[in-house]
């Protein structure tokens, strides 16, 4: 992209490699503990962390020159949480009829 | 300056200026081209092409249904007329239409760009365009395909022996194309507007093209990615939306108008594109309430994610459900009703001038209007269980995509053909073809809302268990023929014209747009100097400021 | 007719040999392709979106009998990929570092890393397909899920119908994903062959910039698959 930041970036790079190699064993841990109706959630969770950091750091959005990258980003999201939600939004109601 | 070669005579007409149609000849000039306009023809060519067979198989539809016997054709044979005239004239002549036509030649001129972002993919666009379209014609040729065009499980996965698979690939091939394009058209408005060219400064038919573009980008791999699970479900009868495996086949339909929703403002948006310059230049008056227009074009693209499971009232899905997305379709109409009364309003004490490209747009604003105020009766539940699958919808749906898209098409062929050409069209021929598709279009469409408030369903190719629905069949089919008069008219004067028509001058409409800043046929690379943009959009009251009030004050 | 019209357009004093003529400098040239890839991966995000509400939906429905078929499939190879994955994002944003400062062995050392790395992804998820061939859970005319107990239910068994959408899905999601990964092979690999005949400067390293975006989300989606495939009802 533009000129690279006046520090080296290594140290973040590593810090979030680490972050990720820890968040996948957390999954793994978490996913053989019994948290009742939480498994799932907290593996989207870390999933979604996970995420993040690489979007943020490895993908350059926290450093984006240009907000259109998160609007971007934010729209891709939202739509896509559009098709689940709204879709959802059919079955989880059936029940109901 | 010397010239050695003597001038033999007057030249009676000047020798031709070089532009995108004579700067090089041959085939592979076209074929490998990477210039937006001489893709934009491409595309015209190729989409006229398709047009024709999705109005082959109009023609035979409305041909069967003269009689309420099936005495023409066999059901089976009917299914599959109907289905090939909804997937090719959706999938190969509607979503391409304006914006790969029209789009690609303008919006790089409208935002004073030399080309789209990435002129290789805009190529590719064209080509994966035509791959698609062949293996639609081979499916076509070699068997057909009978599901519908929203080819609904489980028949489309279990039970039909018609060539689905080919016909989604087909789909799915033409489905990148648009992906591309829309992408090429976001890029390059962000980022390849001219100096002083700001968002507020834009053409609404670039808002328009850019609403459509994400509407494309987000919505088509939905489907893209339907299609591959329907093939592979067929393959290997996966059970995803088989219920005798644990499917849902409601699923597929979530799936399938999650896009094909969406899809239908893709084919409307830039119709309105289209309309808002026309009804600009032809009232010599800036839009009214701009600002409006432009945000509308975005409200559409994203409340049009919002309602799809209007298409599902009756499938099966959850009455509250059910009552959410009625709720939301209603709301999508606020943005178009939006435009509607923003084009009144501009033409309110504007100079009206009634050549044809005005006649199309009043054409789409009372049709587009009918069309979409159908659309509302649609929304409600009680109704929609009343009309679902009947003739209502079909004429709801016509009205919008013909009355409404394909008007404002024609329109937007007429009004820029100038720039695109570098000839006029005959204005008397140009008039009375509108008015014979206007005709033809409301004899053709309007019996279908009776006949499906009266209970005709759709799809049917016999209806003799009611044969009090001929009368207005038989209306239909009659203004159907006067409707195909109206569309070949357009399409030997264009063609004449290139030949035989009067030179056009760079700005034969006195239009605003920096498309009319530049010859007719533009050069290459579009302008000869980079313009920089130091107006407001829809300038029409300085274009018509009489001349002596541009000279310079005498002293008195 | 002399092409007086076109020398405003020729001008450039210095015109840089990886610049496209209708870009007008090279900054709006990046920025342009920049955003296209990012608009490309929205479009992906879409597409992915699909299948996720599939799953979501029969997950929804047969919780029991997908945490049965969750069960069968590998979760340390599953986890090991993830882990090659992340290692090979960071060889990514390293291989872009190397090329935007200039430094050639380490650019040309991740990118291959990243290759290896790749196919050694692909290697696994090859030996996971085996498996599940062998076991006959691959969907269609062979498929076969009986007497499978589901997890925390005593003495009830997996219906292999719904079984057999959970591994339709399963094979779809990651049979997509590995397409993805290959197309990004083909990508690193030209990457690769760029950065050996020198293409890539400080100045001009867009492909590797936009080339580490897509490997980036196609890991972002694996980060997503593992923990939804793999780890329904573990602790059971």
């Amino acid at each position: 992209m533009s000129a690279p930041s006046k520090s080296s970036p290594l140290p973040l790079y590593f810090a979030v490699f680490i972050a990720l190699l820890v968040g996948t064993g957390l999954t793994v841990f978490a996913a053989t503990l019994d948290l009742g109706p939480f498994n799932a959630p907290v593996a989207l969770l870390i999933a979604t962390i996970k995420a993040t950091l690489v979007a943020l750091f490895f993908m350059h959005v926290w450093h984006a020159s240009e907000k259109l990258t998160k609007l971007v980003v934010i729209a891709a999201i939202f739509f896509l949480m559009l098709l689940l939600g709204l879709t959802m939004s059919d079955y989880a109601t059936r029940p109901w009829s | 300056m010397p010239n050695p070669i003597p001038q033999t005579a007057v030249p009676a007409v000047a020798a031709e200026r070089e532009n995108y149609l004579n700067t090089k000849y041959g085939v592979w000039s076209w074929l490998l081209t990477t210039d937006h306009k001489r893709i934009a023809l491409l595309y015209l060519i190729s989409i006229t092409f398709f047009f024709f067979i999705g109005g082959f198989f109009a023609l035979l539809i409305r041909l069967e249904l003269l009689t309420p016997a099936g005495d023409l054709v066999q059901a089976d044979t009917y299914n599959k007329l109907f289905t090939q005239h909804g997937m090719v004239m959706v999938f190969f002549f509607l979503i391409p239409s304006i914006p790969a036509v029209l789009g690609n030649f303008l919006v790089p001129l409208m935002i004073g760009a030399k080309d789209l972002a990435f002129p290789r993919i805009n190529l590719l666009s064209w080509y994966l365009y035509v791959i698609g379209g062949v293996m639609m014609l081979h499916t076509i040729l070699t068997g057909g395909v009978d599901t519908g065009w929203t080819f609904y499980a489980p028949y489309s996965t279990n039970f039909t022996n018609t060539k689905i698979v080919e016909a989604g690939l087909a789909i799915f091939v033409a489905g990148f194309s648009s992906i591309l394009t829309g992408l090429n058209f976001v890029v390059t408005i962000h980022r390849m507007r001219a100096p002083g060219m700001t968002w507020s400064r834009l053409p609404l038919f670039i808002w328009a093209h850019y609403a459509t573009s994400i509407i494309q980008l987000l919505g088509t791999p939905v489907v893209a990615v339907t299609i591959v699970l329907v093939a592979a479900e067929r393959a290997l009868h996966l059970g995803i939306f088989d219920p005798k495996l644990g499917g849902d086949p409601v699923l597929f339909q979530h799936l399938f108008w999650f896009y094909s929703h969406p899809a239908v403002y893709i084919m409307i948006l830039p119709s309105m594109g289209v309309v808002t310059e026309i009804i600009a230049c032809f009232s010599r008056k800036r839009i009214f309430g701009y600002h409006f227009v432009a945000f509308s074009s975005i409200a559409i693209a994203v409340f049009g994610f919002l309602v799809w499971a209007h298409h599902m009232f009756v499938a099966g899905i959850s009455v509250y459900a059910a009552l959410v997305f009625s709720f939301l379709s209603y709301a999508v109409a606020l943005p178009s009703a939006i435009k509607v009364f923003n084009w009144t309003a501009t033409l309110y004490k504007g100079s009206i001038h009634y050549d044809a490209p005005m006649l199309y747009a009043f054409g789409f604003l009372g049709l587009f209007t009918i069309g979409g105020l159908t659309g509302l009766f649609l929304s409600a539940l009680g109704l929609n269980v009343h009309v679902h699958d009947t003739y209502f919808v079909i004429a709801h749906f016509h009205y919008i995509m013909v009355g409404g898209a394909l008007m404002g098409y024609l329109g937007g062929m007429h009004f820029w053909w100038p720039k695109i050409s570098g000839k006029l069209y005959p204005e008397g021929w140009a008039r009375l073809a509108a008015l014979i598709v206007f005709i033809g279009f409301n004899l053709t469409f309007f019996p279908q809302f009776l006949l499906g408030y009266m209970g005709m369903p759709r799809r049917y190719y016999d209806y003799s268990h009611m044969p009090e629905f001929q009368v207005l069949n038989v209306l239909s089919t009659a203004g159907a023929t006067v409707l195909g008069v109206g569309y070949l008219l357009p399409m030997v004067y264009f063609l004449w014209s290139m030949r035989y028509g009067k030179p056009a001058s760079d700005n034969p409409w006195n239009a605003a747009g920096l498309e009319w800043k530049t010859e007719s046929p533009p050069p290459t690379f579009n302008f000869d100097e980079e313009p920089v943009v130091t107006w407001e959009a829809y300038n029409y009251d300085e274009l018509d400021a009489p001349p002596h009030s541009q000279e310079v004050p005498v002293a008195r | 007719m002399p092409d007086s019209t076109l020398v405003g357009l020729h001008h450039e004093e210095e015109h840089h040999p990886e610049l496209l003529h209708h870009f007008s400098d090279a900054e709006q040239q990046r920025d342009a392709s920049s955003l296209g890839m990012w608009v490309f991966l929205a479009t992906e995000l879409m597409f992915f979106g699909g299948m996720f509400c599939a799953y979501l939906i029969y997950r929804h429905w047969y919780f029991g009998d997908f945490g049965a078929a969750s069960k069968s499939i590998n979760m340390a190879m599953g986890a090991t990929n993830t882990a090659v994955l992340i290692c090979s994002s960071l060889t990514v944003v390293l291989a872009v570092w190397a090329a935007q400062t200039a430094r050639r062995g380490l650019l040309l050392i991740s990118l291959a890393v990243t290759i290896l790395l790749g196919l050694t992804f692909l290697g696994i998820k090859g030996v996971e397909y085996r498996d599940k061939f062998i076991e006959h859970h691959v969907p269609g005319p062979s498929f076969s899920f009986a007497h499978e107990p589901i997890p925390g239910r005593e003495g009830e068994y997996a219906n292999p119908q719904h079984a057999q959408i959970f591994f339709s899905l399963y094979f779809v999601m990651t049979g997509l994903h590995a397409l993805h990964m290959i197309i990004g092979l083909g990508i690193f690999t030209w990457l690769f062959c760029m950065a050996w005949k020198g293409r890539f400067t400080p100045e001009y390293n867009t492909p590797v910039e936009i080339g580490g975006l897509y490997w980036h989300f196609v890991d972002i989606v694996w980060i997503y698959l593992f923990p939804l495939l793999y780890l329904i009802d573990r602790h059971r």
